[in-house]
């Protein structure tokens, strides 16, 4: 909270630390939060408000299986998996969970490397993010074809209430969505990474603002917050 | 409470950050078009928004045509009439309202406010114009999709929405309206990231957040919660499409259709009712901040008074702001969930009305022994105040469960909220138009013609509104095609009914008149100068009119002081700017 502001000029300004800091934050001119920049302002407020998109679907979803007057299949044994003649339930639901959280900490890695502008590492890092991502929309897409070839549909299902294949196809589409954008943006920023336009603050090709290695930390708050939209996912679509 | 400290005795603080690049067109098609300035971005808002509305008119034209004088007209049958109304809601309270306060006034006034030279994003700005004008698109094109647009009311409730006895509901309608709805929410979110970040941390040297006009406030609180709302009905409109599309049951419950039992079963109609509420009524505050914070810049100015209670002004636009998240059920008291819900509900929408009456006040205060002008913005702040305190006292009584039961559904709930938050937001931004157009435009708008256009609107809305009360009063329901032969409508109503017709006729043509001195204006009005209404804020202080790309010329502004210096006792002239330091001997007698 209390880290000096850099100015322009190089000067630094020091502040009060704790609570104070935070009122004279908040009372100051110009920025009210200090050493922010706009970029990383607006994908937290993004963030927030994709929040509360997330949490209306789980809600809704968890109003509807509160509701349903028949039985909500039970989620251990819809997403079993038979391996090497082992039955095991949510196998697959737990490795899509540990490539994707692996896939954070490869994220963490990029944007600390990216900060010693270290453009290799950062690169083949996000690269690395990206491919765990894109690893755990194809093992999605595997859940998906597993469960439509066995009859589930968004109106409905062989095991019982049709508002469980709704919720499902609906919740997990939508996370999916979002992680295949971050893929996309993941690839992206690396690509101007690896050809080292925030070396040379090459201007971007609409907005003409000079990149800066800080795209890379932007990409990680969006990739993480998927991540642990994920884990709420996890914990009331799958566990309950 | 007065901040005009610093600049006086202690020295400003060094800048903080650079002064932005900006992106520089090239183009005729980059600078009018596709452009990434503010200000043109406003324009075009504001005039898609306007046209849009001017759809939205005529519908409330042809619905008053068949309430007025039933059975005459025969291309108005019961089905469009419900397609008139609920376009007429949606359009009025999302594609106008919504688009014209925030995507409008807020890009416009955002920036040159906060002295700041651009939106902090200008290419998600530009994108945020252009998916909402293709929201408006997709609306406009279920005018022409096969079953027309849908008539399932604004509100949009399923069951009834999607199925086969409502227009539009197995056809196109349905599906165009929630796509629709999806879009304009997609692009309004670029649009609010970007005003939100620009009054956070974009703003000028010594523009603190307790020095920003009253209207950055309003306009500000409003987007943070629009982020907040719409995502409920980003969610709900996503359940529906799915209903409709993939027969889903998320709202859908098992249900009869023309004999037939449909395919769904086990969806809840209420959980949607609570997602859209949810958005609903935060919207209301949505529409209405802007206009509190812009009514509180309009009064103070052309009553030369400084805002009385400022920090209290602020505090409440926030406590109003978070307090209309948990309201959103008094709009389902009669909707069957648990009636305890009722009780929580009724008590936190009448603590509303405490921070609401405050601002009440301290507009009136503001007007005590000010120095009124009775200009065209004056005028319709004046016919805000009034015509928002009626509104409200009305809402008193719909808050209220006991009150609400007997009253709901009926033309009183449509008398209330059309007076709360149609006429009275309607009012401020016909006032705030007529206050910023000449530094839009360089040239003032015609007095005259406005006086008319004053004076027929906002008597004529008081005529449109008061009797719907007494035909609410009296128990005739709302959304009815025709009334017919029911014995408890007094012959009162109809006559009453003929005559809410004509006047609704005659204030809708005097919108014309407006129109009309807006593009008349444009060329032939008087040449306004900089700062005609000699105001403080930061956008009437600009090196040119209208100010071009950047706003600021080579400098940018920095502000000494708040933004209602009016009638300060001992300096020169009634107002100080904002961007004016002071070396006067005002400034220490007002420290000391």
């Amino acid at each position: 909270m209390s880290a000096p502001i850099k100015t322009p000029a190089a000067e630094t300004l020091s502040r009060p630390a704790g609570l104070a800091g935070l009122a004279s934050d908040w009372a100051s001119d110009q920025r009210t939060f200090k050493n922010v920049s706009w970029g990383k302002a607006m994908m937290w407020i993004f963030l927030l408000s994709d929040t509360f998109v997330f949490g209306c679907f789980l809600l809704a979803y968890m109003a509807a299986r509160m509701s349903t007057t028949v039985p909500w299949p039970n989620p251990s044994e819809v997403f079993a998996l038979e391996i090497a003649g082992t039955h095991m339930p949510l196998i697959l639901i737990a490795i899509m969970t540990f490539v994707l959280i692996s896939s954070s900490g490869t994220m963490a890695m990029a944007v600390n490397c990216g900060y010693r502008r270290d453009r290799r590492k950062t690169a083949i890092l996000m690269l690395v993010t990206a491919l765990f991502g894109a690893t755990f929309v194809g093992m999605q897409a595997f859940e998906w074809s597993k469960l439509i070839a066995e009859g589930v549909r968004p109106w409905g299902n062989p095991w019982g209430a049709a508002q469980f294949g709704s919720s499902f196809f609906m919740i997990t589409g939508f996370h999916g969505t979002h992680v295949t954008i971050g893929v996309i943006f993941l690839l992206i920023v690396a690509r101007k990474v690896w050809r080292g336009d925030f070396d040379t603050e090459r201007r971007g090709f609409f907005t003409s603002r000079k990149g800066h290695y800080e795209i890379v930390e932007i990409t990680g708050l969006y990739w993480h917050f998927v991540d642990l939209v994920w884990v709420f996912i996890f914990a009331f679509f799958y566990l309950w | 409470m007065v901040d005009v400290r610093s600049g006086i005795g202690e020295a400003l603080p060094p800048p903080e950050v650079e002064d932005v690049e900006l992106y520089h067109p090239h183009s005729w098609w980059t600078r009018y078009v596709f452009s990434q300035d503010a200000k043109i971005i406003a324009i075009q808002y504001a005039t898609t928004a306007i046209a849009i509305g001017m759809v939205a008119l005529v519908l409330s034209w042809l619905m008053r045509l068949q309430l007025g004088f039933p059975g005459t007209f025969d291309f108005i049958d019961a089905d469009a009439y419900y397609q008139f109304i609920t376009m007429h809601g949606m359009i009025m309270v999302i594609y106008l309202l919504t688009a014209l306060f925030l995507g409008g006034f807020g890009n416009y006034l955002i920036p040159l406010m906060v002295g700041a030279r651009d939106m902090v994003f200008p290419y998600a700005n530009m994108l945020s114009y252009w998916i909402y004008l293709l929201a408006v698109l997709v609306l406009v094109a279920s005018f022409f999709a096969p079953g027309g647009p849908t008539g399932a009311g604004w509100t949009l409730y399923p069951p009834q929405a999607v199925l086969s006895g409502t227009p539009g509901g197995k056809d196109w309608g349905i599906i165009l309206m929630l796509s629709s709805l999806i879009i304009f929410i997609i692009g309004f979110t670029m649009g609010g990231l970007n005003y939100v970040v620009t009054v956070l941390q974009g703003r000028a040297r010594g523009m603190t957040l307790m020095r920003l006009p009253l209207t950055v406030w309003g306009i500000f609180t409003a987007t943070v919660m629009a982020l907040l709302a719409f995502p409920a009905l980003f969610v709900a409109c996503v359940m529906m499409l799915f209903d409709r599309l993939l027969g889903t049951s998320f709202f859908m419950p098992a249900i009869v259709e023309m004999g037939e039992q449909l395919q769904h079963g086990g969806g809840s109609p209420i959980l949607f009712q609570h997602l859209f509420w949810f958005f609903g009524h935060p919207e209301v505050y949505i529409v209405a901040l802007p206009a509190f914070g812009i009514v509180s810049d309009l009064i103070s100015t052309h009553a030369r008074k400084n805002i009385f209670g400022y920090r209290m002004m602020v505090w409440a636009i926030v406590i109003i702001g978070g307090l209309s998240f948990i309201v959103w059920a008094h709009h389902m008291y009669v909707s069957g969930m648990n009636p305890y819900f009722g009780f929580f509900f009724a008590t936190t929408t009448l603590i509303i009305a405490v921070p609401t009456a405050i601002k009440v006040y301290n507009w009136v205060l503001t007007l005590w022994r000010g120095n009124i002008h009775l200009t065209l913005p004056m005028l319709f702040a004046l016919g805000f105040i009034v015509t928002f305190v009626n509104g409200g006292l009305t809402g008193l009584f719909l808050g209220n469960v006991v009150v609400d039961v007997p009253l709901s559904d009926t033309m009183f709930v449509v008398a209330h909220f059309h007076m709360v938050m149609g006429v009275a937001p309607i009012m401020v931004i016909f006032g705030a138009i007529y206050h910023w157009y000449p530094k839009i435009t360089g040239r003032m708008l015609n007095e005259a013609l406005g006086q008319i256009h004053f004076w027929v609107t906002f008597i004529g809305a008081y005529l449109i509104f008061f009797p719907m009360h007494y035909v609410g009063l009296v128990g005739v329901p709302r959304r009815y095609y025709e009334l017919g032969e029911m014995a408890f409508v007094q012959e009162s109503v109809h006559t009453l009914n003929a005559f809410i017709s004509v006047m609704a006729l005659i204030v809708g043509a005097a919108q014309i008149v407006f129109l009309f001195n807006l593009v008349w204006s444009l060329r032939r009005g008087r040449e306004a100068g900089g700062n005609p209404w000699r105001a403080t804020t930061l956008e009437w202080q600009t090196p040119e009119t209208p100010p071009p790309h950047g706003n600021w010329g080579k400098d940018l502004p920095v502000v000494y002081r708040w933004a209602y210096d009016y009638s300060v006792p001992g300096a020169p002239e009634d107002f100080i700017p904002q961007n004016q330091p002071t070396p006067s001997r005002v400034g220490h007698e007002a420290v000391s």
